[in-house]
């Protein structure tokens, strides 16, 4: 370990935590043989030693990392620490086995910082990709998760989703005391923030096409009801107030619409609400349970869970011509879809045989895929690249979210002390 | 005159009760969820109020404590008596379905009877699941679940006013475990007076 490294670790340790709840811990429990070998330097700091303010490298190698597409070098097996190109000596990274190599550096710039970083490949010697930035305090991390979506993108050539939030709600028992939460939290399950605290339920959250917005249920007035919410400045608007169930939001791709279930006239059916005139119109008219709606990415169709058939199952509504088909057959029971970003797979709760697991299904070919081994898993949602879905499972009796490679190969968890975890829903891009 | 009695006999028997705490617990079952007994003591006030305001219907309504007159030395409000078949307040389902089982009608339809006899008396019938597959799908099950109940009730006469229901889905088990005695227990409708 060379100083340069012991100082940034002293100083990543005492530097102040804005994070107001305990942070969601990450275990990487299933990687995957064939991660591309990496190094990423720690990121040289050009201002006061006792003022660094986020740890940009280490942030970057635990997002590369956390993909299950990359296996970051350690720090201590590093022989330098180059901090830009022309210190590169690439024969050493060559003799370490690394195919590219990360170097940058952080400086303090009119209140703010100017961040740069450098990607090589080791074996050609040549960039790949060098950018600077700004940034401040508050979104330095989210500067980071930046970074590390360029350089996922350069090496594997599709879109990284680490500058991205999740959300997701948190129930703490006390005896027969309750506290419900939801909380908004950087990709990597850090950075948490409360953006409600209710003794009543919390359920659904569903995240605005622009990501500026939550949808949800909430119990607050002793029966469920919808409401958005604006993250950032938390100004809240009661959506649905109908006599039984208010439930299941889904904004429309467009963001003018959220499609819901509303049991108002005796059985949940859904619909879909205008949210600039919150005028109503009613997609399905059955007996049975229709709840669980989502957009196609184009806006054309809904698809939805129904127990019609006598079990669960997926149908999907096209909106043009208002015809209802079964898109579902496989499993006894399969429930939440949603869209992956492409449009061309669905994820969803599926079970056969009593567990209750994550599966895709191929919209093209039906082929069901079961992602997850877990017996309990639910509330399924896509990374905005489609990459990587995250989760609900449980694990030791307690509630905690995972998350798994769209083929399966990589899982992880994010697990927060003390509290139960469940309903995650992942933010789309930030424009 | 005996009805005059019989009103006078159930006013001291509530005042006793309410005066003591532990009265409502007597009754309960152990997977009777506090909620249910907590707000008994409230209900039973406002159901021996409503016996009385009852008119004809209030009449009717003592034929029952009238009859556990005779084997026992005091009469209870029904709702109090951990004899009464109103006793049971939470009612079990299958996974999955909404069916009222066979040996539950009895009581649901004791409770029928005990509300169309008492129409300013409300209550709330909380539908549970538990937690296996989709919240929002467990929320849409829940409400299955309580309007089985209720349309039961409402088929006996019951005022379709006298009924709240609410679907609670999977939130706010019963039993916190993670198998199939705690889901049993958590798919549950619970009449709340």
């Amino acid at each position: 370990m060379t100083k340069v490294f012991r100082i940034l670790c002293l100083f990543l340790l005492m530097a102040p935590m804005q994070v107001v709840n305990a942070a969601l811990t990450i275990e990487i429990t299933q990687g995957v043989d064939g991660a591309l070998p990496i190094a990423v330097v720690p990121f040289e700091w050009e201002g006061d030693a006792d003022q660094l303010p986020e740890d940009v490298g280490a942030i970057i190698m635990s997002d590369l990392r956390r993909s299950g597409r990359f296996s970051p070098l350690p720090i201590e097996d590093m022989l330098s620490q180059p901090h830009s190109g022309r210190d590169i000596r690439f024969a050493d990274w060559r003799l370490l086995g690394t195919e590219s190599i990360v170097v940058g550096n952080m400086k303090p710039a009119g209140g703010g910082y100017a961040i740069q970083f450098q990607l090589f490949d080791v074996f050609r010697r040549t960039q790949l990709a060098g950018f600077s930035f700004r940034s401040n305090r508050a979104n330095l991390r989210q500067t980071a998760h930046k970074i590390s979506d360029l350089i996922y993108e350069t090496l594997l050539g599709e879109p990284g989703a680490f500058a991205t939030r999740i959300a997701y709600v948190t129930e703490a028992r006390k005896g027969k005391e309750r506290r419900y939460e939801l909380q908004v939290a950087d990709s990597d399950g850090l950075n948490s923030r409360r953006i409600l605290s209710s003794d009543e339920p919390l359920l659904s959250p569903a995240w605005s096409p622009d990501g500026r917005r939550l949808a949800y249920v909430s119990f607050e007035n002793g029966r469920s009801m919808l409401y958005a919410q604006t993250v950032e400045s938390g100004a809240r608007q009661q959506i649905a107030a109908y006599k039984g169930i208010n439930g299941a939001p889904a904004w429309s791709p467009d963001g003018r619409f959220l499609a819901a279930a509303l049991s108002k006239d005796g059985n949940p059916e859904i619909y879909i609400i205008s949210l600039e005139s919150q005028v109503l119109r009613r997609v399905t008219r059955n007996y049975a349970i229709d709840t669980e709606p989502a957009w196609s990415p184009d806006g054309r169709s809904i698809i939805f869970t129904s127990d019609r058939g006598g079990r669960p199952q997926i149908y999907r509504y096209d909106i043009p011509s208002g015809k209802v088909n079964r898109v579902t057959f496989e499993g006894t029971y399969n429930a939440r879809a949603s869209y992956s970003p492409d449009g061309r797979m669905l994820v969803m709760v599926h079970s056969e045989n009593g567990k209750y697991q994550i599966a895709t299904m191929e919209l093209a070919n039906s082929a069901m895929q079961i992602l997850t081994d877990g017996s309990l898993d639910e509330s399924p949602s896509f990374a905005p690249n489609g990459s990587m879905v995250i989760y609900a499972t449980e694990d030791k009796g307690r509630g905690v979210l995972a998350e798994v490679s769209v083929d399966g190969r990589v899982r992880q968890r994010l697990s927060q002390e003390g509290q139960d975890a469940r309903e995650p829903s992942w933010s789309p891009y930030y424009q | 005159m005996k009805n005059r009695i019989a009103i006078l006999i159930v006013i001291m028997i509530a005042v006793l009760l309410s005066a003591c705490e532990t009265v409502p617990q007597r009754g309960a079952e152990s997977d009777l969820p506090t909620l249910g007994s907590e707000t008994s003591s409230e209900g039973d006030t406002g159901a021996s109020g409503g016996a009385e305001a009852g008119g004809p219907s209030g009449a009717e309504s003592f034929g029952a404590p009238s009859e556990l007159v005779e084997g026992r030395p005091v009469i209870s409000n029904p709702l109090e008596d951990p004899e009464s078949p109103l006793s049971q307040r939470a009612f079990y389902f299958d996974f999955d379905r909404s069916t009222i089982r066979s040996d539950d009608r009895p009581a649901i339809m004791a409770h029928g009877e005990y509300l169309v006899g008492h129409q300013n008396v409300h209550v709330t019938l909380a539908g549970y699941t538990d937690e296996r597959g989709s919240r929002e799908y467990n929320l849409a099950l829940g409400e299955q679940r309580a309007k089985s109940v209720s349309d039961l009730l409402l088929l006996q006469g019951v005022g379709q006013d006298q009924i709240n229901v609410v679907s609670y889905g999977e939130e706010r088990p019963e039993a916190l475990g993670h198998d199939e005695d705690s889901w049993q227990q958590n798919r549950r409708v619970v009449i709340v007076y």
